[in-house]
């Protein structure tokens, strides 16, 4: 004991300085670990503050859980968002990992640095913007969209209440918004690959595809899998953002938009079903630790500098 | 090679400047003929209508301006103090203060506990801290800037500090922090820049329109304008005037302004967000 708070008292200028950090991280982070209980019970908010909110729910075991599951939700959202993220990684990896290659082997490295500040342009705008965006080019009446189609003769098309379109807008206002950024990853370790491996190689006759092919992405190979491997990881999370703004919060696309961070904010705000969002939640956070843990070792085995932990 | 990528970055950057076209657009001549990016009337009435109501506009700049401000100087003391003692191998509880961080990021309560905690146990509902501090802390960031100071700041420099008779602070105010200002800056930009764009504590938390973020006006003004129309000082109007409102372009004009700022920013930043990422992926 004595021992205890004699290192206490070592350290102390050390835990005085993580103090702080330590206490959000209990509040913001630890605490709410203990609301997911509400998971489990017929929650019902009372007045006098969370704790008392938590008691005096009654226990239903796992009718949450069962109520969820027994719906056409729960699959919807767990296809939703399984489907727009690995659509999004997939294509996501092709085009930034193309672009890093393009942007690389542009000659005039001005105007390289000009293209590229264009494109980590969406990545600093927020998805209220970006939903307005959006919305320039698909309003009925007004957008440019329609106006295009209008040339060929097509009948304007009323984007936000047609579900068959918005799996192909919202990959593509993904990917619109991400690429730039990611490929600057790709990018900063091709620019570390040695000029010398390439000097060779066209002595040897090769041309810029052979290059590209037999240098560049054999030696990018282990950045791409673990940034894929990361982002499978987190495959059970969606950008709220997205599906929130994006859709405009339309109600006749929610089949093609539901994605689990919505329907869990949903059941807050709107349909005011505590304990079964919470469920899809804790579902949701069950699940996407499995694969961190799971993508994380696997991360380990090729390269233990870039995992996590 | 040229064109592909240009073609790419104009597609980037196409929607922002169309945006701009719409709002210097006359309201009349968009309701005929549409958004277009050769509009046949110019108007500046979007943005006269803008400045008119200002006062609900400059509230919402004033909250954002405030909420960035401090919210990107309490994240930075919190995350360097935090990340700096576990970074020193002399501090005996470093290891468990580390797990303590890297655990958030594996296993968080969702989204609902959260709320229920900011509401119910700290009454920070219709507070400036409800969108100050959920957003302070970030263990990935902690992760960052950890190596930041393991890579840039030797053990040796600290050990002779000591040996010259300074303590644990002032070490760290000014031997850390001067040498460690790179890394700091990046993850100052990072806050910043997440701050100015945030909504979504703003959705959860924030009924008061007087504590309404800029990005959080944006998305309640998109399904009516009445709201400026309700909170700015020439509420009187006549309901004529009501009517010859510039709703789409001024709209469109708020989106601008609220734009600009990170517009006219970033460029000058980028260096430290491409630093900010190459260095995030590097570990000790």
């Amino acid at each position: 004991m004595t021992a205890f708070l004699k290192n206490l008292i070592r350290n102390r200028v050390m835990l005085f300085m993580v103090l702080p950090g330590a206490i959000w991280f209990f509040f913001f982070s630890y605490l709410p670990l203990v609301g997911t209980v509400a998971a489990f019970k017929q929650y019902r908010f009372s007045r006098e503050g969370f704790w008392a909110s938590l008691m005096k729910s009654e226990w239903v075991g796992w009718d949450n859980f069962k109520f969820l599951f027994s719906t056409n939700d729960a699959w919807l959202i767990t296809r939703n968002t399984l489907f727009y993220n690995l659509a999004i990684i997939i294509l996501g990896l092709v085009f930034a990992v193309g672009l890093a290659i393009l942007l690389s082997e542009l000659v005039n490295k001005r105007l390289a640095k000009l293209y590229q500040t264009g494109m980590f342009l969406p990545y600093f705008l927020s998805w209220v913007i970006v939903g307005y965006f959006a919305f320039s080019f698909l309003s009925m009446d007004r957008g440019m969209l329609n106006q295009i189609i209008g040339w060929f003769g097509v009948e304007p098309i009323q984007w936000y209440s047609e579900a068959k379109y918005w799996p192909y807008i919202l990959v593509f206002v993904a990917l619109w918004k991400t690429i730039g950024y990611n490929s600057i990853v790709y990018l900063a370790s091709i620019l570390g690959i040695d000029r010398s491996l390439y000097e060779a190689a066209m002595i040897d006759g090769a041309n810029k595809w052979q290059q590209i092919r037999n240098i560049t992405i054999p030696l990018l190979s282990p950045i791409i899998i673990i940034m894929t491997l990361l982002a499978v990881g987190r495959i059970f999370y969606a950008d709220f953002g997205l599906f929130y703004q994006v859709p405009r919060d339309s109600g006749t696309l929610y089949a093609v938009t539901n994605v689990i961070d919505t329907y869990v904010y949903r059941g807050l705000k709107t349909s005011g079903e505590i304990g079964m969002s919470t469920a899809a939640g804790l579902y949701q956070s069950v699940v996407g630790f499995v694969l961190v843990i799971i993508s994380n070792y696997v991360v380990r085995k090729i390269d233990k500098d870039s995992s996590l932990f | 090679m040229n064109i592909l990528a240009g073609l790419f970055a104009l597609i980037c950057v196409f929607p922002f400047v169309f945006v701009v076209i719409i709002s210097f657009t006359d309201e009349k001549a968009l309701a005929r003929d549409g958004y277009r990016l050769i509009p046949k009337e110019w108007s500046l009435a979007a943005y006269q209508f803008v400045w008119q109501s200002g006062d609900t506009l400059l509230r919402a700049y004033g909250v954002t301006i405030l909420v960035t401000v401090l919210g990107t100087i309490i994240s930075l003391i919190l995350m360097s103090l935090y990340a700096y003692a576990i970074s020193r191998k002399s501090f005996r509880y470093r290891r468990f203060f580390s797990i303590f961080a890297i655990l958030t990021m594996l296993f968080n309560g969702g989204m609902i506990p959260t709320y229920m905690v900011v509401s119910q146990l700290l009454h920070l509902k219709d507070s400036i801290w409800a969108l100050v501090l959920p957003l302070a802390m970030n263990a990935f960031y902690i992760m960052i800037l950890r190596t930041f100071y393991s890579t840039s700041v030797p053990d040796a420099v600290i050990e002779s500090a000591k040996i010259d008779g300074a303590g644990e602070f002032y070490t760290f105010m000014k031997i850390v922090i001067p040498l460690s200002l790179p890394g700091l800056a990046t993850i100052g930009l990072f806050s910043t820049l997440g701050y100015w764009n945030d909504w979504f504590n703003a959705l959860l938390y924030i009924d008061n329109p007087n504590l309404v973020p800029l990005q959080s006006m944006l998305m309640r003004i998109e399904s009516s304008i009445q709201f400026i129309q309700q909170n700015s000082a020439n509420s009187s109007m006549s309901l004529a005037a009501m009517q010859s409102i510039p709703q789409d372009t001024s709209r469109m004009a708020m989106v601008v302004l609220a734009t600009l700022p990170i517009i006219f920013a970033y460029p000058f930043f980028q260096r430290y967000f491409v630093q900010g990422l190459t260095v995030g992926a590097v570990k000790e």
